[in-house]
């Protein structure tokens, strides 16, 4: 009986101290391989804990809702960033924290979204647009139409992602208006065009978004653009859409969150995260774009061709999201619920 | 015939008569912290301002239950009319709900009727059976309905096949999906207490009705189903209630585009509206239509009850 108790006590204790490192992550669906998470584990003796989430406004709302201090780093894209440093959700990273900075390609490091790299450091970067299948449509598919006012043939089988930054972005170039006007007849154009474009849509899925388009549920879907790649590879027909009307780029960003409980080992994770071996393999794993220099040898080597990555020469360039001033974010808010229900 | 007695004056835990309020209190303890105190919470929230992005700023506004009935426009200055999105979506909610509570009900009794009249060894299997389904998660159930529904599916395939329908049915991403997703999700709820209550019948009152030359049918009406009310009304209340609310089965089989109650306030929370004040403000309407509902159906039995 001793030994049991006693057996019972090391086993309490072991458990104890191999928890006092830790991470807790807050990361997207289907982003980060495994076997990087436990490379990072072994290297350093750290305990990887992961949530995930299918949009940037989950993000925002699950840390305003009392998460805040309960993970260590997030990854957002780059409006969300934005709004999380206004928010004051972020912790700043001190010059000299990260042994690695230096990776960071220099096009990246002085962005208008965390000018200097004070809060966040690249993570992935790609575009945003839809993939359609050539099996059930040949049409020209390079305008913003077979989303918004799509040809007969392919009604009823789109799926747009569940994201409100990203889809009213796009709904607005395909009008060919500014992002955030303030200008009522736009706006109110906007609404129309979302509003009268539902009825064609399937349904709003964001975490399926390449689920939907490998199993045929939809024909049209609305997706980054490594995701299409991976549905591509899965077996679906589809081709990655480069409209004339214009593009969403983003780029996703990993931060330090306010009050981290583990602060020393998400410094730890961002420097892991800034070699470009391990940038390199998210990359080969998500199939978008790492803003890490010195990847390029690492990576594999169909994904320097793939279609969607490398835009047709007269492809327009990406627009980033913005973020709307207040007055303006109600009225996007109007849409929105209006076109959710 | 004792227990009867016992039952009638509460008079049966007689040795712990003096525990009483003591037995009762753990009980108590978690209805105040885990129901009441949070439900307290929701309503003062639904009287507060909404922040901009999320949140909420502490004062007093009915902005949420405005936003409810009125209908200002896009830009919000126009002059009000009635807000009839959210009446939709309740109504729709209702429908949905009063479907799959029927489904479960048509369904749910031939079933529990069928497990209630076997010998009881096999009894047991069959309500073991039952239950199996419910060992993995709500959501892997829905996900997987899903994939049986959906037109390169399992079901669809088999239609196709056998040359019932010439293309696929499309049920995915329609109301009928969600409410076969719900009629799959709370079938027990519908079975157990109908089960229950025709497990304590006594069948020789039917035998008994037969020989006073009632026929099958005027036995199932006139003694049988006055007899086991109780268990069916106990399962549609089971059904409908948590049905009304659900959001996994609009979400993942509707396509999330033909909100119901419940992903209407999920999106207020977890979505991109993040309005807090209207999510706690839709939850206080639907807590209080079902306890409107809840009681007048009290009281009507409570009549018949003493009559």
């Amino acid at each position: 009986m001793k030994r049991v108790l006693c057996t019972f006590v090391l086993v309490l204790f072991a458990t104890a101290s191999a928890a006092q490192e830790k991470i807790s992550i807050y990361h997207w669906f289907e982003y980060i391989p495994q076997e990087l998470l436990d490379k990072f584990s072994e290297e350093t003796g750290i305990e990887v804990v992961m949530d995930t989430y299918d949009s940037n406004e989950t993000l925002l709302s699950t840390l305003k809702g009392g998460k805040l201090g309960s993970y260590d780093v997030a990854v957002p894209g780059d409006y969300m960033v934005k709004i999380l440093i206004s928010e004051g959700m972020l912790d700043e990273i001190m010059p000299g924290e990260l042994a690695n900075f230096g990776n960071i390609q220099p096009q990246w490091v002085d962005v208008d979204f965390d000018p200097g790299r004070k809060h966040s450091i690249p993570y992935q970067w790609g575009t945003t647009n839809f993939s359609v299948n050539r099996d059930a449509y040949t049409g020209d598919i390079r305008t913003t139409a077979i989303l918004f006012d799509p040809p007969e043939v392919l009604r009823g089988k789109i799926n747009v992602l569940d994201s409100r930054g990203e889809l009213l972005a796009l709904a607005s170039l395909h009008l060919g208006i500014p992002q955030c006007t303030s200008d009522r007849e736009q706006l109110q154009a906007l609404d129309d065009l979302v509003q009268g474009a539902k009825q064609h849509w399937a349904s709003f899925n964001s975490a399926g978004a390449k689920e939907v388009l490998v199993s045929g549920e939809a024909w049209v879907g609305m997706i980054w653009n490594g995701f299409a790649a991976k549905a591509r590879a899965e077996g679906a027909n589809i081709e990655y859409s480069y409209p004339r009307e214009g593009m969403i780029a983003w780029m996703d960003n990993v931060v330090l969150l306010k009050d981290a409980p583990n602060r020393a080992s998400g410094i730890k994770f961002l420097d892991f995260l800034l070699e470009p071996e391990n940038s390199a393999a998210v990359t080969n794993y998500a199939r978008y774009s790492s803003g890490i220099a010195g990847v390029e040898a690492l990576l594999d080597e169909e994904l320097l061709s793939q279609p969607e990555a490398v835009p047709p020469a007269d492809a327009p360039s990406g627009t980033f999201v913005e973020v709307c001033d207040p007055e303006v974010d109600k009225v996007y808010d109007q849409i929105w619920t209006r076109l959710k229900q | 015939m004792a227990t009867e007695i016992g039952r009638d004056d509460g008079q049966a835990a007689g040795a712990f008569d003096p525990l009483k309020y003591w037995l009762i209190l753990p009980a108590w303890l978690v209805i105040g912290f885990f129901l009441l105190a949070p439900i307290c919470l929701v309503l003062v929230f639904s009287f507060l301002t909404k922040e901009f992005r999320g949140g909420v700023i502490w004062e007093f506004s009915l902005a949420a239950y405005d936003q409810f009935l009125f209908d200002r426009g896009l830009f919000g200055d126009e002059p009000p009319r009635i807000q009839w999105t959210y009446i939709e979506v309740f109504g729709r909610s209702i429908f949905q709900a009063g479907m799959a509570t029927l489904l479960c009900l048509v369904i749910g009794f031939p079933t529990a009727f069928y497990i209630a009249t076997r010998p009881r060894r096999v009894r047991a299997v069959w309500l073991f059976l039952v239950t199996v389904p419910y060992w993995v998660n709500l959501l892997i159930r829905t996900v997987s309905m899903k994939f049986l529904l959906r037109d390169s599916g399992p079901l669809n395939e088999f239609l196709l096949f056998v040359g019932v329908v010439d293309e696929p049915l499309g049920i995915v991403n329609t109301g009928l999906a969600v409410q076969l997703g719900l009629f799959y999700s709370y079938l027990p709820f519908m079975v157990l207490p109908i089960f229950a209550t025709v497990e304590r019948y006594d069948f020789a009152l039917s035998e008994a009705a037969a020989d006073l030359y009632a026929d099958r049918w005027t036995v199932l009406r006139k003694i049988l189903l006055p007899i086991v009310a109780p268990g069916i009304v106990a399962g549609s209340i089971l059904v409908f209630v948590p049905s009304l609310g659900a959001f996994l089965a609009p979400d993942m089989l509707g396509g999330a585009k033909n909100f119901m109650i419940g992903s209407l306030i999920d999106e207020q929370f977890n979505g991109n509206a993040g309005n807090w004040p209207f999510g706690s403000a839709a939850s206080m309407i639907l807590l209080s239509l079902v306890l409107v509902a809840l009681f007048f159906y009290a009281r009507q039995t409570g009549r018949q009850g003493r009559a």
